[in-house]
């Protein structure tokens, strides 16, 4: 805990972290921090190391180096408060296809020990944010993929979490369903000070004043703030920085 | 909403919400699939009217305990049909771990803050009380039949259902984290559900497998199976079998601790693998 000021730690905080599957390092030395209340964005091509990242920050297993700290608690020594802060939406679809829309948010409820009024009232009140309300009683099966994202999302945010996880949300999805998830997100991280870390490798969800970090075959190759990133080195988007950047160390590498 | 009191407890009641909550799903994911229920009673419906009828004159079963009197071969297959019930059920459970694994559902089950063990026990009794409702409904068909089984039996053999599900679903768990891959689901029916079953006595009293042969003898006898199908006979019959019971909770203790050690984050090995769905 070497943080300035002791009672105010970051939402989430790595430092150091590295992790091997075999022989492949498939992290080296990543640090990354995201802020209370900050819309903070990794991108990455894939297989660059994104979802082995968020493996490890959802506990599926241990670093065995460098620490995760989220609000203060490390993951390692206190697992159960540090998940407890955590929603996560994953890559791949995770409903239960022939349970319901309610059916589905009731089981997550139970995961985090809520049941009772307490869970019913949260998900219909998460329903209704996510403009879903209507679909309660359907099976997963019948929603379209922006749909069931969206519930996944509410899902996500059932036990009231301080910081949200999401893997690519969006890949697979229509122009609008996605603008309608960045839309949801964003809201939710201006309206309830939610401390987001997004997962992508679309650029046009990255707005200029987001922190974003660059994961490339494991490392950070490049953090600081959409806009800057963008600007540096003669760029005009981001998306012509971060090619160049991703070419540049592609090149490093084979050499 | 941020400022909404939101209610969730680690505390006993927590851990109860959260058993109830892994063990609805599971039922209402049972009574979804209801080929599963079908293929499940069928199985052992055909071993007991086809099976055992044909041999009922070739494999005449002398009196051995629990049976006080000559039984019929259908009524000493009975036992070992319900467990078989119950070997499939386990193993299915564990299929559907790895299925899990694959469509993510197990990741979500692992997000829980919840302690890991508790979430593979949950899971685990879950698995059980779907096995114990089908092993009640093949032996109410069953009971048509001559199988000639003490009312009380059925009430006093349901701990002995539930402990060798409770075993059988354990081997299943440990076999779920050491498979990577749904295909190789198959193999597992090759190489540890039909040997448990054949090598076992639920088809053939032990003594008439060392008639046969000593090696195989031996091989039932050191086979899990056996042991709980033995508890379950006898609990059927209003007796109590000491030693297949040590067996049976000793394996369940062991496989189940051996499993919550491959699930763990630090130890287990799904980090050092590649673990679940990279």
């Amino acid at each position: 805990m070497n943080g300035p000021i002791m009672t105010d730690h970051p939402a989430l905080e790595i430092s150091g972290l590295s992790h091997r599957f075999g022989a492949r390092l498939a992290l080296d030395q990543v640090s990354l921090r995201v802020g209370r209340g900050e819309f903070t964005a990794l991108l990455g091509p894939n297989g660059a190391g994104k979802t082995t990242l968020f493996s490890i920050i959802t506990r599926l297993y241990s670093n065995r180096s460098g620490r995760v700290s989220i609000f203060g608690h490390n993951l390692q020594h206190e697992p159960s408060a540090a998940l407890a802060e955590i929603g996560v939406v994953f890559q791949t679809r995770t409903l239960d296809l022939d349970l319901t829309v309610r059916q589905n948010l009731a089981y997550h409820a139970s995961l985090h020990g809520m049941g009772g009024r307490a869970a019913t009232e949260r998900i219909e009140y998460l329903l209704e944010r996510t403009g879903l309300s209507s679909r309660a009683k359907d099976k997963v099966r019948t929603l379209s993929g922006g749909q069931a994202r969206r519930i996944e999302i509410a899902r996500s945010l059932i036990h009231a979490p301080r910081l949200l996880l999401l893997d690519e949300a969006t890949v697979g999805l229509d122009l609008a369903s996605r603008a309608d998830i960045v839309r949801i997100v964003r809201n939710l991280v201006r309206d309830e000070g939610l401390s987001v870390l997004w997962a992508t490798h679309i650029f046009d969800e990255v707005e200029e004043d987001d922190s974003v970090y660059v994961l490339h075959h494991g490392k950070i190759i490049m953090q600081g703030r959409a806009g800057d990133i963008a600007g540096q080195a003669g760029h005009v988007t981001l998306a012509d920085a971060f090619r160049a950047l991703t070419e540049d160390a592609n090149q490093e590498t084979s050499r | 909403m941020s400022t909404a009191v939101i209610q969730r407890t680690i505390g006993l009641r927590g851990y109860a919400i959260c058993l109830g909550g892994i063990v609805k799903r599971e039922l209402l994911k049972f009574l979804n699939q209801k080929e599963r229920f079908l293929s499940a009673l069928v199985r052992p419906l055909i071993w007991l009217f086809i099976f055992a009828a044909g041999f009922r004159n070739t494999l005449g079963v002398s009196i051995i305990p629990p049976y006080e009197t000559y039984v019929l071969y259908e009524a000493y297959v009975t036992p070992g049909l319900a467990v078989m019930i119950q070997l499939f059920a386990g193993m299915q459970s564990s299929l559907s771990m790895v299925y899990d694994r694959e469509v993510g559902s197990m990741r979500v089950l692992l997000t829980s803050p919840f302690p890991r063990w508790s979430l593979l026990l949950a899971k685990l009794l879950a698995g059980v009380i779907v096995s114990v409702v089908q092993v009640y409904v093949f032996l109410l068909i069953a009971s048509f039949w001559q199988i000639d089984i003490p009312p009380l039996g059925y009430i006093v053999a349901l701990p002995a259902f539930i402990l060798a599900g409770l075993m059988l679903g354990s081997i299943g768990l440990l076999l779920s984290s050491q498979i990577k891959q749904l295909e190789n689901f198959a193999s597992v029916m090759n190489f540890a559900i039909f040997p448990m079953f054949f090598a076992s006595s639920a088809l053939y009293p032990l003594w008439r497998m060392r008639e046969a042969s000593e090696l195989l003898y031996w091989i039932c006898l050191l086979n899990p199976f056996t042991h709980a199908v033995e508890l379950v006979r006898f609990a059927l019959y209003l007796q109590f079998y000491p030693f297949a019971f040590i067996v049976v909770v000793a394996v369940t203790l062991v496989t189940f601790a051996l499993s919550a050690l491959a699930y763990d984050p630090g130890r287990g090995m799904l980090g050092r693998r590649g673990g679940l769905g990279e």
